[in-house]
């Protein structure tokens, strides 16, 4: 009985899938985020030869931009699972006004560092908390949170900032953004983040999840996937990376400001966005977030470099949030 | 063992309404059980109460292979082997193929990571074996979205098969499919049996059911208003009782019930 829908598939696919095709669904996004780097890396190098030639400029984009990639690679899974976190630019002050507490009580930066982890995870698991438990949408849970975390860090410093001199030289500082030859450590750090959330998304039980519940989560939760569970993990860990980022953040300057988180939220979402990852969940790669963090990097040096001042840079990110997002959603609505 | 599933005296009330009444309702192993019913007859109801989505009024008993079951929850459903297929929310679109067949039961290594080789391996067997893809432009790397319904609903069926479902329900299976996909959709189901397992397939057209069914049982109003075996009733002998059923609610079943 099998034989006449066997041959009626051979003729549906003979004209429509050439392995150029295939190739090119399976790995489009790949493949555009890689073209978007490449045409806005030649437009630099162009307009301003002098700067992009020179490898100092490469330096302080390794410099630079994992203070944002760091938090884009994870955030990258809340989209994908069909959420959204605006909470982590104020995770990343309330996680560092914690070490600043606690290192002045025990004097231990190694304890004072375990405890803005567990303070960045606590965040997260509010966030996950408000969205699964009790239901709120993400979007406004997360911005509730941002609010709050901003407050509970002016109140806990009273508005003012700390020297973390102190930390200087020490283990703990050296592994966080200490210089391995030219290279940063956080671009080391952003490098392991991302191998290990492209792992953990793309092979482990629990990652690959992440996928099913941002495509479909009626039939993910049919299938028996613990979809509240595995939401509030993706919060847990981008509070966490919120924390550890805003540390990396702190010590690179040595100084520890409230309001740190302020200038990354624009940077971190379009580095999300650009990189393909779709604004409705279900879709996105690790890849491509890592390359995009890159361009939007390259575009903050790249337009000053270029002469044109630094304003500018806030108007481009959102272009780039607005037009990335609007081809995604034209590509998928074709596709259906 | 002579029956899969029997459900003997099963009555359910949703507040003053009731849903069921003393319905006896089984399922033979290897059998296609059509259930026919316009909506609201209660067919979603009696398939809630077999998966343990709805718990059945005191006094009813379900037995399954000749054992009586206590209390039947979803997740106990799925262990002894009950599976749903939905129509419309059984697979996650723009995942792979293979990702969908493994959806929430991923062969895992240690630590959790993925088996990713062998679930490919095995999905691409399946594609050969039951879904009866052979052209290669066809990868368990495809994404569900690209397939059309009748593929899509052959996948939802053939994961179920996979994981040693001993009776597949099919909830609507065939609506809004065109012809051709219907005639796959049947293939598929031609596949549950020759595994050895039951099914049950809900419709309330006949004419998809008829096809494929080996015994149709027609709800009505919260009762069953007559069961039929195909071998005893012509198509058209059907269509004119059903008719019969809608006016009056009852079937005249002197010559034609089959379990009695």
């Amino acid at each position: 009985m099998t034989l006449p829908v066997q041959a009626e598939k051979v003729q549906n696919n003979k004209e429509t899938r050439s392995p150029l095709a295939r190739f090119g669904r399976k790995w489009g996004l790949q493949i555009g985020i890689v073209a978007v780097a490449l045409v806005v890396w030649l437009t630099f190098v162009v307009t301003a030869p002098r700067t992009f030639l020179s490898g100092q400029i490469y330096q302080a984009f390794m410099q630079t931009t994992p203070l944002f990639a760091m938090m884009a690679l994870p955030l990258t899974m809340v989209v994908i699972a069909g959420e959204m976190d605006l909470s982590f630019i104020s995770i990343m002050a309330w996680g560092v006004a914690i070490y600043v507490l606690v290192l002045g009580w025990t004097g231990s930066i190694l304890l004072a560092f375990i405890a803005l982890l567990l303070a960045g995870l606590f965040a997260g698991l509010i966030n996950g908390l408000l969205v699964v438990k009790i239901g709120i949408p993400s979007l406004v849970a997360t911005i509730g949170t941002q609010f709050f975390w901003a407050g509970v860090v002016l109140v806990i410093s009273n508005g003012t900032g700390a020297s973390l001199v102190s930390a200087e030289g020490t283990p703990i500082y050296n592994m966080m953004v200490g210089r391995l030859g030219v290279v940063p450590a956080q671009m080391i750090w952003t490098v392991i983040i991302a191998i290990a959330c492209w792992i953990f998304l793309n092979r482990t039980k629990l990652g690959g999840h992440v996928y099913l519940i941002g495509d479909n989560i009626d039939s993910a939760r049919l299938m028996g996937v613990n979809v509240d569970a595995r939401k509030i993990m993706v919060f847990a860990i981008v509070g966490v990376a919120a924390a550890f980022t805003g540390m990396a953040a702190s010590y690179e300057v040595t100084y520890y400001w409230p309001t740190l988180g302020a200038g990354y939220l624009l940077q971190t979402l379009a580095s999300v966005f650009l990189g393909g990852t779709s604004a409705f969940g279900g879709v996105g790669t690790i890849f491509g977030t890592f390359v995009a963090s890159f361009v939007i990097g390259a575009i903050n040096g790249g337009i000053v470099a270029a002469g044109l001042t630094g304003f500018w840079t806030q108007l481009i990110y959102g272009c780039i949030v607005v037009i990335s997002v609007s081809i995604q959603t034209m590509l998928g609505k074709r596709l259906r | 063992m002579e029956y899969m599933l029997r459900m003997v005296n099963i009555n359910k009330s949703f507040g003053e309404v009731k849903a069921l009444r003393n319905v006896n309702f089984e399922v033979k192993p290897g059998e296609v059980v059509g259930l026919l019913g316009d909506n609201g007859a209660g067919k979603s109801t009696l398939v809630k109460i077999i998966t343990g989505y709805h718990k059945p009024d005191p006094g009813g008993d379900i037995y399954w292979k000749d054992q009586k079951i206590g209390h039947l929850s979803v997740s106990e459903a799925r262990k002894l082997g009950i599976e749903t297929v939905f129509q419309e929310r059984a697979l996650a679109d723009q995942q792979t193929i293979w990702r969908n067949i493994f959806m929430g039961r991923e062969l895992t290594k240690a630590f959790g990571f993925m088996d990713v080789r062998k679930m490919r391996n095995e999905t691409l067997d399946l594609m050969n074996s039951i879904m009866g893809f052979t052209s290669s432009a066809v990868t368990p790397d495809n994404a569900v979205k690209t397939m059309s319904g009748g593929e899509r609903q052959g996948i939802a069926i053939t994961r179920a098969l996979y994981f040693n479902a001993e009776l597949i329900i099919l909830d609507e299976p065939t609506m809004g499919l065109s012809l051709t996909e219907t005639r796959k959709v049947i293939t598929f189901v031609s596949e549950i049996t020759k595994a050895g397992k039951s099914c049950i397939f809900i419709d309330h057209n006949i004419f998809h059911v008829y096809p494929i069914a080996d015994r149709i049982v027609v709800v009505d109003r919260g009762a069953i208003a007559g069961q039929f075996t195909k071998d005893t009733v012509t198509l058209d002998e059907l269509i004119d009782r059903l008719y019969r059923v809608a006016q009056t609610g009852v079937l005249d079943t002197s010559s034609n019930k089959a379990q009695a």
